[in-house]
């Protein structure tokens, strides 16, 4: 047992540590209210569009946060815009919209001497990861944490009904744009640990394994955090003793769960299924 | 605590006026035209009218999603702003629009019925927990309270959202066909209870294309092409001339010139319909149409192509 935690006495292993358990449980709870809300493509979006923003903010010289945090949502409501305003449909308007951005981050990647490296934003960096940046994700993502636990019951209820909410005279375009802005915040503290591809995967699987295992939302939350937590644990001490990609291995121990529970989660999984 | 007993002491019976209301979507399709009609509390009202007649996008406009391009809507006064911010409108959605997977049981959805009268943090006080027992009491639903949605039938999903409107404390329900896959004996507990409201002094009105049953619960009715055709009571309104105006050549009309019914057997048929053309049999099974001769025809080349 002390051969398999020995990794956590040094430094950088208890910061991916503390990292990673944060994201992990960030990602987990934003996860459920996603795949309720039939918004898992738009984590994919704006994990994806961020890349422009974080060039320009580099470019520009002001905090990478910010120019994500922007283009995350830049990506979100363009696309929303061009299903109001067009015949093409939403998941489509996405598809063109962040590739569209992603692209143009590329591109601008390409011509912009850095010392960004571009494999850390794809596929993220938690065992490199500075003490600005350790800081910046405990606030950050404790943040949103916070915000999506205390107004979990209105956000679940503009997933449900956003009629609802609306006859009531609750702000329901506000929620709905706060739960797009807590997605685009989640996705780029994620990134640094996760890279922006591998952050899709944190923002839906927990979520999957979760509704596989319950019907009831509180439950569900609370399953979501502890599946991706635990995920999240085991990839990195994996990584850590196999010498393998960190994120890569995170993501693996969550699809893992995941097919796991597809087959043995009581009532829903493949083989409850099938007894009845 | 100094709460209204629900829906008894109604402390005023509310007015809903519709003026002049016209809708025109962005892509230039008008919906409405003109629409007007005044509704005054302690009815159930019928809003009839044919698929595209403007009456989702009344819904629309009473639920605040739609701002008429001119007119407005007001209750007892009240812009439809104030009105969505005092909860004097309650909705019950269309089953088809409801995912019955989502993880949320019987209880949580009447619960956010309160949602609007709670703080931020949508905690639940006792009077809301009380609300919430006493409204699934009244559509016998309270035994099912932690069956998660989906695991109901199709009468107990509808009661579910209608003890959601009654948690809510609404003094306008909207009902978006209430009758569709629910069975006739909850059919008759829905329409008891829409009635119990009625008396308490609601405005009820039920957006349906079940027509049959609107001369049965509705005391007044709403015809729709567009526009408001006609509004007032039952008798004066659902007359066939109206239904004509409001439905063009769609209401099927049936002669039995040319019928296997005969005086002899009572001139008895049996109609079946689902809102669309009716299917209607006469003697021994046999089908009714208006121009037989065309249908034998039909008829006969089917049987003919399927015996082949």
């Amino acid at each position: 047992m002390n051969a398999l935690l020995e990794p956590f006495q040094y430094a950088f292993m208890q910061d991916a540590l503390l990292v990673g358990v944060l994201i992990g449980a960030m990602c987990a709870v934003l996860s459920c209210f996603l795949i309720l809300k039939g918004w898992s493509l738009m984590g994919d979006a704006v994990s994806h569009a961020v890349l422009p923003g974080i060039v320009l903010a580099y470019i520009a010289g002001i905090p990478l946060i910010i120019g994500a945090f922007a283009a995350g949502l830049f990506c979100a409501t363009g696309s929303g815009y061009v299903k109001r305003h067009s015949r093409i449909k939403e998941d489509t308007a996405m598809g063109v919209v962040f590739t569209g951005l992603f692209a143009f981050g590329l591109v601008l990647f390409s011509k912009t001497p850095s010392d960004l490296h571009l494999d850390h934003i794809l596929v993220g960096n938690i065992l490199g990861i500075s003490k600005a940046q350790v800081l910046q994700t405990l606030w950050i993502g404790s943040g949103v944490l916070v915000i999506s636990v205390l107004l979990r019951r209105d956000l679940l209820l503009i997933c449900f009904d956003p009629v609802q909410a609306r006859v009531m005279a609750l702000p329901d375009q506000f929620l709905t744009y706060l739960l797009l802005g807590l997605l685009a915040l989640a996705i780029v503290v994620a990134m640094q640990a996760v890279g922006i591809i591998l952050v899709v995967a944190m923002l839906i699987t927990p979520g999957c394994v979760a509704y596989l295992w319950t019907d009831r939302f509180d439950r569900m939350l609370v399953i979501s955090v502890l599946s991706s937590v635990s995920a999240t644990i085991v990839g990195i001490l994996i990584s850590y003793h196999a010498d393998l990609s960190t994120s890569g291995c995170i993501v693996l121990a969550q699809a893992s769960l995941f097919v796991l529970s597809l087959i043995v989660a009581p009532k829903y999984g493949i083989l409850a299924r099938r007894r009845n | 605590m100094s709460y209204p007993e629900y829906p008894e002491k109604v402390d005023s019976a509310p007015n809903l006026k519709v003026q002049g209301v016209s809708v025109v979507y962005s892509n230039g399709h008008q919906a409405l035209r003109d629409a007007s009609f005044s509704l005054e509390g302690g009815t159930i009202c019928a809003l009839v009218g044919v698929n595209g007649s403007g009456k989702s996008t009344l819904f629309k406009s009473i639920m605040g999603f739609l701002k008429p391009t001119s007119g407005v809507i007001t209750i007892n006064g009240l812009p439809v702003k104030e009105i969505l911010k005092q909860r004097l409108v309650a909705y019950v959605p269309q089953s088809e629009e409801v995912d019955w997977q989502f993880p949320v049981s019987v209880w949580d959805v009447v619960m956010m019925g309160r949602y609007g009268a709670m703080n931020f943090l949508r905690i639940a006080r006792a009077v809301d927990r009380k609300i919430v027992e006493e409204s699934l009491k009244r559509v016998s639903m309270w035994e099912y309270r932690d069956r998660q949605i989906g695991e109901l039938s199709g009468g107990q999903k509808k009661r579910v959202f209608l003890a959601r409107a009654l948690a809510q404390e609404g003094k306008v329900i909207l009902l978006d066909e209430p009758f569709t896959g629910v069975d006739v004996s909850t059919e008759h507990a829905i329409i008891g209870l829409l009635q119990e409201l009625k008396k308490a002094g609601c405005i009820i009105l039920v957006s349906t294309h079940n027509l049959g049953s609107v001369p049965e619960f509705c005391d007044q009715v709403v015809l729709m092409n567009r526009t408001v055709l006609a509004y007032g009571p039952t008798a004066d309104v659902f007359t066939e001339q109206n239904l004509t105006l409001a439905f063009g050549g769609l209401l099927r009309e049936f002669q039995f010139e040319q019928s296997t019914i005969q005086a002899h057997d009572g001139r008895k048929v049996r109609v079946f319909s689902d809102d669309e053309r009716p299917l209607v049999f006469g003697k021994d099974g046999h089908l009714e149409y208006r121009d037989r001769s065309d249908h034998e025809e039909l008829l006969k080349q089917r049987s003919k192509e399927h015996n082949e």
